[in-house]
């Protein structure tokens, strides 16, 4: 019998503390998390496995999340994670660029427990508690 | 506090706002109120106690009140009853009203304002088919404070982010420094009013929608049976009534009746006997939804 399918998320974040909070929070939702510290690291991780949601920063080095996501929605099968942007980066003008460029959903940071969780389940991958 | 000075506070927030505070909520008030004293420069509770006694300063008694009352909300809470709206209960009033065409929405707790903008939002989206409509979504609170926040329609960036999907972040708000704004055509949607609902309604007419959420369940059964029978007034034939998840009419009224397929939506209750052949159901909900 096939084991059903745990949903999996990809959290992509140069800062450990960072990825360490959105870890608890997501796995607490029941989902699988993995981890990359920038969007080159996350592009090789998406290309071995493709995950069913990613948290990503903006700023990192070697490749920012604006240039991962990009890159993501042009490989083959990027087009099926749920991308939620998780930034320091507030201005509505950057909000509406990561839109365009094929983002879900959108986290201001700093965030908390109920935000992250209210925006997964936005996007559909956590059933909501209504 | 004393256990007299305690009762003292009971009584008087029950006669203010129907808010029914039990004994093991004491801490509750011990932690809410400190900040009261401290703001009118009270030095005990005990104290704060007696001024309500002396009933002199209308100011520390609202205070009072506005402390110890609930205002938790968050855009599309609970999601559901939005959907609804949107789904159903909007088409249906738009085709039982396309004579007069006149829409009335009331939320009775409304808070800082979330769920009066998100249906303000939903009915932006309907678009055309509202060309033409006189559509009225008037706000109360109990509060005056939390009424002025809800009009100036400003939000931290933790109250935006809860509820609300970032694609309608940017076309409804705008950013003022940290905080975000809903836009002036959503605000001029609302009329906000102070209105305790221990009061009379009969000023505000006659409603299609009326949503009453997470506000009787921190009233007493007494309470609810009267608040409900008189909200129950203000609804057209076929309104609709909302209540929160924790909240029902049932052993409370018998003039409103749960929807049988929708959990948290009330009708009029109708003998079978007393309804025109021709009448459908209240609360008729297309098959399927």
């Amino acid at each position: 019998m096939k084991a059903p399918h745990q949903t999996t998320c990809l959290v992509v974040d140069d800062s450990a503390v960072i990825r360490k909070v959105a870890r608890r929070i997501i796995e607490d939702l029941g989902m699988n998390v993995s981890e990359a510290e920038d969007g080159s690291a996350a592009l090789e991780a998406c290309a071995v496995s493709m995950p069913d949601a990613i948290l990503l920063d903006w700023n990192m080095p070697n490749m920012d999340g604006f240039a991962f996501l990009q890159a993501l929605r042009r490989s083959e099968g990027g087009d099926a994670p749920k991308v939620l942007f998780c930034t320091t980066e507030n201005d509505i003008g950057a909000i509406a660029r990561a839109l365009r460029a094929g983002a879900d959903e959108y986290i201001m940071k700093p965030f908390d427990r109920d935000i992250l969780t209210a925006k997964l389940e936005q996007v559909g991958l956590v059933a909501d508690a209504a | 506090m004393t256990e007299l000075e305690f009762e003292y506070l009971r009584n008087f927030l029950k006669q203010r706002s129907g808010l029914a505070l039990t004994a093991e909520k004491r801490y509750l008030a011990e932690s809410r109120l400190t900040p009261v004293c401290r703001r009118f420069g009270i030095a005990s509770l005990g104290d704060l106690i007696g001024s309500l006694k002396l009933a002199q300063n209308g100011a520390i008694e609202r205070a009072v009140v506005e402390a110890m009352t609930t205002n938790e909300t968050f855009f599309f809470r609970d999601r559901i009853p939005f959907d609804l709206f949107r789904d159903t209960l909007l088409p249906e009033a738009l085709a039982r009203n396309a004579g007069r065409r006149r829409l009335r929405i009331w939320c009775a707790a409304a808070s800082t304002g979330q769920e009066p903008y998100s249906l303000a939002m939903l009915l932006q989206e309907a678009g055309p088919r509202l060309a033409g409509w006189q559509v009225e979504i008037v706000a109360t609170d109990l509060s005056t404070e939390v009424i002025e926040k809800a009009k100036l329609g400003l939000y931290s960036h933790f109250e935006v982010q809860r509820g609300l999907p970032v694609q309608w972040l940017i076309k409804y708000f705008t950013q003022v420094g940290e905080q975000w704004q809903i836009a002036p055509s959503l605000r001029a949607m609302v009329d906000y009013r102070q209105l305790n609902l221990l009061h009379s309604f009969a000023s505000l007419g006659q409603f299609d929608v009326i949503y009453c959420r997470n506000v009787l369940i921190y009233f007493d059964a007494p309470t609810k049976s009267d608040v409900l029978a008189r909200l129950a007034a203000q609804l057209t034939p076929e309104g609709a009534l909302l209540l929160g998840a924790a909240e029902t009419v049932i052993g409370l009224t018998d003039r409103l009746n749960p929807h049988p397929k929708h959990r948290g939506l009330y009708g009029h209750a109708r003998p079978a006997a007393a309804r025109p052949a021709e009448m459908v159901p209240p609360l008729r909900v297309a098959a399927g939804v």
